[in-house]
Formats: structure tokens, C-alpha cells, sequence
């Protein structure tokens, strides 16, 4: 799996290691990004009178007259977007880089093992026949019957392909990838079907949760999301040293002492709960799962001590710009955001492949 | 057209008392789906417009308004950005997270409704009046829609016959997207009386040989959708509709989407339209 990684250069700057340069880059762009994110949006602002109504915000006084709605197109629509996008990109991203870690395979992502297709399948349930499902339930109950059905979907799809994959307690990791993929065939069955009997409105709807998007963002969606992600990277970067052991492969990370078997139920449940989650309320967003993994390994070399967080750096850097992106290019109206995750990151990805084709 | 000017003059002062006449800014007004802008324009206040979204077809001139986006799909900031404190939607406008957080930013949100039904155009004329404080103008413009629907209904009496007819969609697949029961399409072509030959609930894409039995004396489509079919003859020459009375008779009616399913102002007169064309005239 770490074919595409590059051996570590020496450091070109004496007191500065390669890391820990590259890391300060990106947070100073990451910070650089949220700040033009939160800057920058259909409605002009400009920055001192954000930066005013930030202080006012945090109970300062700016010193120049904020007014109400502007404060509240910030505190309301923006920020938690902004927000929403940074824990996004980082869960999706480390939830990638774990998997591709624990099968040690570079094609590994969410999608693979069915976590997003059973969430796209649990989502579009609800969309084409939540009608029926409607009238006796509270309006308010409503609003998270879509999220709630995409996140059990896609945590039964998951679970599924570990069901699948494990025999008497070992978990085998092509016997889950090939369940991962006939689940994911399944799923796409029953979306396709549900979009056979979708009416036009519905039609529209499923077509919109499978580009993804982020315009549902309020701050109870964003508690819930940095809740779930923290705690799953968490519990992945306690994971990073079996997973560099399990680089080298199963029985010897297990004679190094890693319980195997614990690590991949921890990551697998972990992935299932996070991308659940974020699938469940921002649709499927692509491409960030799978590539921005191979991005921290190209950048830093294969120590999943390293590419955890920094996958988490680079995910949250790409969908804030693609996001900025899908809220500012055809402004009034918005463009979907999985085509931009795409159309930002594989340019990039591609330039990196090819770089690399040259210094080798 | 004097009486319609000198009701907007009575409209106008009686407007005066509320607003004084030097301050008071227009009030700026989005409107969402096709209909409901022709609404807009139908009273004559489009001066209010500062945006619509891409279904706001008609008139031609609304396509020069600031673009919101597809209904379905509107943006929460887009929309603040063109400061409206109006916003006139048909039902169909989402995603529902967005228009919740554009009436938490205080914006007046008027929801117009969708019916299928030769008064729901007055129902939204009679909504887009109120809501814009122009009773008056919109009170008129019904007088008009009804005198217009009393004209269409006696000149679709006097037409000989019910031809069988089918409504086909372009979907961009290789099978037909068909209308069945609970569709505008069907509504249309029952009040224009033909009967609809297919008797299922909304779209369906159905089989050459389902198709085949419903043997349609008329086909009936929107001229967007010929294009989407790559032409007239492609739609005749399909499999199921080639065998068809219509297909022989080379008996396609195409009208404009929005004129014919959109239950808006001009519905009169595309209900008399179809109905003459169905039965072969122009």
C-alpha cells in the first residue's frame, strides 16, 4: 500500500525537519482557508466588518455599529458551514487513510466497504417513500427521519461486510473487500430501482445527496459531526502504531504484539459510525476518502503517526475550498460539492503522480 | 387596458397612506417556479424582481433576472445576497433546510401551491396580489383568467370526439418517461378532454408492448423534450410507438413546458390549444 509513498529527503533546512515544516504550511494554509471561507460568500462583506462582528460576537466591542442580520448571516449560515466543512473533510479523510491502512490496499475508502452505499440506500428510502412514512409522524421528527435512515443504512451495510468477512473471530481482509463489493452492488441495485420509481422531485433529491453538499449546516449538525469525529480519530490515532505494524503484514503485527483482530473491529466500526454520520447529513461527498490519504503519504512517508493527522489537515483544507468554491462560482445558486471535491483534488493528485514519475 | 391602468392608480393611492412617499424603499422580491414569476408579471409588478430561479421561463424577459439556482436545489446565501424580503416559492422550492434558514434570517417566505386544477392559477394570482399589497391589480388579472377560462371551456365543448392521448417526457435514458394519473400532464389533457391512455400513478417509464396496447391516436410532449429526444422522427420511430394510430398519423402535439404544465395565467389558453391540436387543428 505504500507503493505511491516517498523515502523521507534529508531535512533541507537545519533546525526545521521536512514534517514539521509541512506541517506548519498547512495549518497556516488551513487557516489562511477558513478565514477567506468565512470572508467570502454570495452576500459582500467586507473583512473588517466580519472581523467586527466576530468580536462582537465573542462579547468585545468592535467599536463600529454591527448590524443584526449580518451578524446572523455569520453566526448562522457561514461560520457553522465553514465549520462543518473542516470536520467533514478530516473525518472523511482519516476515516480513509485507517482503512486503506488496516488493508493495506490503496484503493481502499468508505465507499468500499459499504458504508456510503448503504447510506445513499437507507437515504433514498426515505426521500421515495417517506410519504408514506410521513403523515403519522411529527413534523420535527421528519427533518432526521433522512439522516437517521442513511446513518443505520449505512452502518448495517457495514457491519454486513464484517459479518461477512470474519470467520470464527478472524477477520479476512479480501474476503471483506469482495463482501464490501458485492454489498456496494446491491446497494446500487436498490438506489437504482428507488430511482425508477422516484417522481421528478425525488429523482432531483437523490441525485443531490449523491454529489453531497453542505448547505444543511447549522450548529446542532456541526456539535453532532465534531462529536463522532473526534472521537473516532481519536480512537484511530491510538491505532497507528498496530497499523504501522500491520504494514507489515498480519502474522507479524500479531508477533509484535497487535491484537489484530481488535484493531480491525475498532477501525471498522469507527469508519462505519463517522462516515455515517457525515454521509447521513451531507451526502456522499467523493473523492476526499480516497485520495487525501495518498496525499500525506506522498508528503510525509507512510507512519500512520503522521498520516492520520495530516490526511485530517489536508481533508479539512480541500472540502473548505471546495466548498468556498460551491457557495461562490454561480452565486446566487450553489453548485454541488462532491463535483468540486473532485475537480480540485484530482488536478492536484494528478500533478503530484507525475512529479513523482520524474524524480524517480 | 385604461380600466387596468386606472385600477393601478386606485391601487397606488391606496397604497400612499402606509408608506411615506420620498423613503420608502421598493420592496425586493425573489420568486421561485415558473409560474409563480408569470404570476408576478401577470400583475405587473416585476419592478419589484431582483431575482427568480432557471424555471422562470416566461416571460422571455424573466431569464435576465439574477439566476437563484434550480428550485430544488436553492442556495441559503445566494438568496440573502439579493437582500429580497420577499420571497414568493412554489411548493416544490428547497432543499427544506434552506428555506428554514432563510425565514430564520427574517425574510418572508409566501408558499404558492401546486395544484393541478383550473383555479389554482387564481389561487396563486390571488396570493402573489396579497402578498405584494396589490389586491387590486390581482383581483383584475383573475377577472381576466376567468373570463379567459369561460371562452376555453366552451370552444373545447364544441370539439368533436375524446382522442386517446399519451404525455411523453424526455428523461435522457433510452426508455420513455410517460405520464400517468396524478401528473399535470394528465390534468391538462383531461380538462382538454382527451383521455389519457395509460392509467398508472405519476411517471413511469414503461415496455414497448405496454406502450403498444395504449395505441394513442395523439401524442402529446413539450418541445424541450423533442430536442431530448434528438427529433420528431427519433420519438416516432420507437419501439412501441412506432406501431401506434399516432405514429401513422404522424400526430405529435409539442407544446412549451411551462405553458402547458405549468398552471400558471396562461393555462386557458393552452388548455384550448391542446385541445385543438389533439383533434388536429391549429
Amino acid at each position: 500500500m505504500n507503493s505511491l509513498a516517498q523515502p523521507q529527503p534529508v531535512p533541507r533546512w537545519p533546525g526545521f525537519s521536512r514534517p514539521v515544516a509541512i506541517v506548519s504550511a498547512l495549518l497556516a494554509l488551513l487557516v489562511l482557508s477558513v478565514l477567506a471561507a468565512a470572508g467570502t460568500g454570495a452576500v459582500p462583506l467586507p473583512p473588517l466588518q466580519i472581523l467586527a462582528i466576530l468580536a462582537a460576537l465573542l462579547g468585545l466591542d468592535p467599536g463600529v455599529p454591527v448590524g443584526a442580520g449580518e451578524t446572523s448571516l455569520i453566526l448562522h449560515l457561514r461560520l457553522p458551514r465553514v465549520v462543518l466543512a473542516m470536520i467533514v473533510g478530516a473525518g472523511l479523510a482519516v476515516c480513509g487513510a485507517a482503512l486503506q491502512g488496516l488493508f493495506r490496499n490503496p484503493l481502499a475508502d468508505p465507499g468500499l466497504v459499504g458504508v456510503s452505499g448503504g447510506a445513499a440506500l437507507g437515504a433514498g428510502l426515505v426521500i421515495v417513500a417517506g410519504g408514506l412514512l410521513a403523515p403519522p409522524m411529527f413534523p420535527a421528527l421528519r427533518m432526521w427521519l433522512l439522516p437517521i435512515a442513511a446513518f443505520g443504512g449505512g452502518l448495517a451495510a457495514a457491519l454486513l461486510v464484517y459479518r461477512l468477512g470474519t470467520r470464527a473471530g478472524v477477520s479476512d481482509i479480501t474476503a471483506m473487500l469482495l463482501a464490501g463489493i458485492a454489498i456496494n452492488a446491491l446497494a446500487g441495485a436498490g438506489l437504482g430501482a428507488f430511482s425508477y420509481f422516484a417522481n421528478d422531485e425525488q429523482l432531483r433529491n437523490l441525485t443531490f445527496f449523491t454529489l453531497g453538499g453542505l448547505g444543511a449546516a447549522n450548529w446542532t449538525l456541526v456539535a453532532i459531526c465534531l462529536g463522532v469525529v473526534t472521537l473516532v480519530a481519536f480512537v484511530f490515532l491510538r491505532q497507528a502504531r498496530a497499523l504501522n505494524a500491520l504494514l507489515l503484514g498480519e502474522a507479524e503485527a500479531t508477533h509484535l504484539g497487535v491484537d489484530v483482530q481488535a484493531v480491525k473491529r475498532r477501525i471498522f466500526l469507527g469508519v462505519a459510525a463517522a462516515v455515517g454520520v457525515l454521509v447521513a447529513f451531507t451526502g456522499m461527498i467523493g473523492f476526499v476518502g480516497l485520495v487525501v490519504p495518498h496525499l500525506a503519504r506522498m508528503m510525509l512517508g507512510p507512519d500512520h503517526h503522521r498520516v492520520l493527522p495530516v490526511s485530517m489537515l489536508l481533508g479539512a483544507l480541500l472540502v473548505v475550498l471546495a466548498d468556498l468554491g460551491a457557495r461562490t462560482l454561480i452565486v446566487p445558486a450553489e453548485l454541488p460539492l462532491g463535483v468540486l471535491t473532485a475537480a480540485l483534488g484530482a488536478p492536484f493528485f494528478i500533478w503530484l503522480l507525475a512529479k513523482r514519475g520524474k524524480d524517480a | 387596458m385604461r380600466r387596468r391602468e386606472f385600477l393601478a392608480l386606485g391601487a397606488m393611492t391606496l397604497a400612499l397612506p402606509t408608506r411615506p412617499l420620498h423613503a420608502a424603499p421598493a420592496l425586493r422580491v425573489v420568486s421561485v417556479g415558473g409560474a409563480v414569476t408569470e404570476c408576478v408579471y401577470a400583475i405587473g409588478m416585476e419592478r419589484l424582481l431582483v431575482g427568480a430561479d432557471t424555471t422562470s421561463l416566461y416571460p422571455p424577459v424573466a431569464e435576465r433576472l439574477p439566476r437563484v439556482g434550480y428550485q430544488r436545489a436553492l442556495s441559503a446565501e445566494g438568496l440573502l445576497s439579493l437582500a429580497p424580503g420577499l420571497i414568493l416559492a412554489s411548493e416544490d422550492a428547497g432543499p427544506p433546510a434552506v428555506v428554514e434558514q432563510i425565514k430564520r434570517a427574517g425574510v418572508r417566505w409566501v408558499s404558492l401551491n401546486t395544484a393541478h386544477t383550473p383555479d389554482a392559477p387564481v389561487q396563486k394570482l390571488l396570493a402573489v396580489g396579497a402578498a405584494l399589497g396589490q389586491p387590486t391589480l390581482a383581483a383584475a388579472r383573475i377577472r381576466q383568467y376567468e373570463a379567459d377560462w369561460r371562452r376555453s371551456q366552451v370552444a373545447v365543448a364544441a370539439l368533436p370526439g375524446r382522442p386517446r392521448a399519451i404525455f411523453v417526457m424526455a428523461h435522457g435514458g433510452p426508455t420513455l418517461n410517460l405520464a400517468g394519473r396524478d401528473t399535470a400532464a394528465d390534468a391538462m389533457l383531461t380538462l382538454a378532454g382527451c383521455d389519457n391512455a395509460l392509467d398508472f400513478k405519476g411517471y413511469k417509464t414503461i415496455s414497448p408492448e405496454a406502450l403498444l396496447t395504449a395505441a394513442p391516436d395523439v401524442i402529446v410532449t413539450t418541445g424541450q423534450s423533442v430536442d431530448g429526444f434528438g427529433g420528431l422522427q427519433s420519438l416516432l420511430t420507437r419501439p412501441g410507438l412506432a406501431e401506434s394510430p399516432a405514429a401513422r398519423k404522424r400526430h405529435v402535439v409539442a407544446l412549451d413546458g411551462l405553458f402547458l404544465l405549468g398552471f400558471g395565467p396562461r393555462t386557458p389558453q393552452a388548455v384550448m390549444q391542446l385541445a385543438q391540436q389533439t383533434r388536429g387543428q391549429t
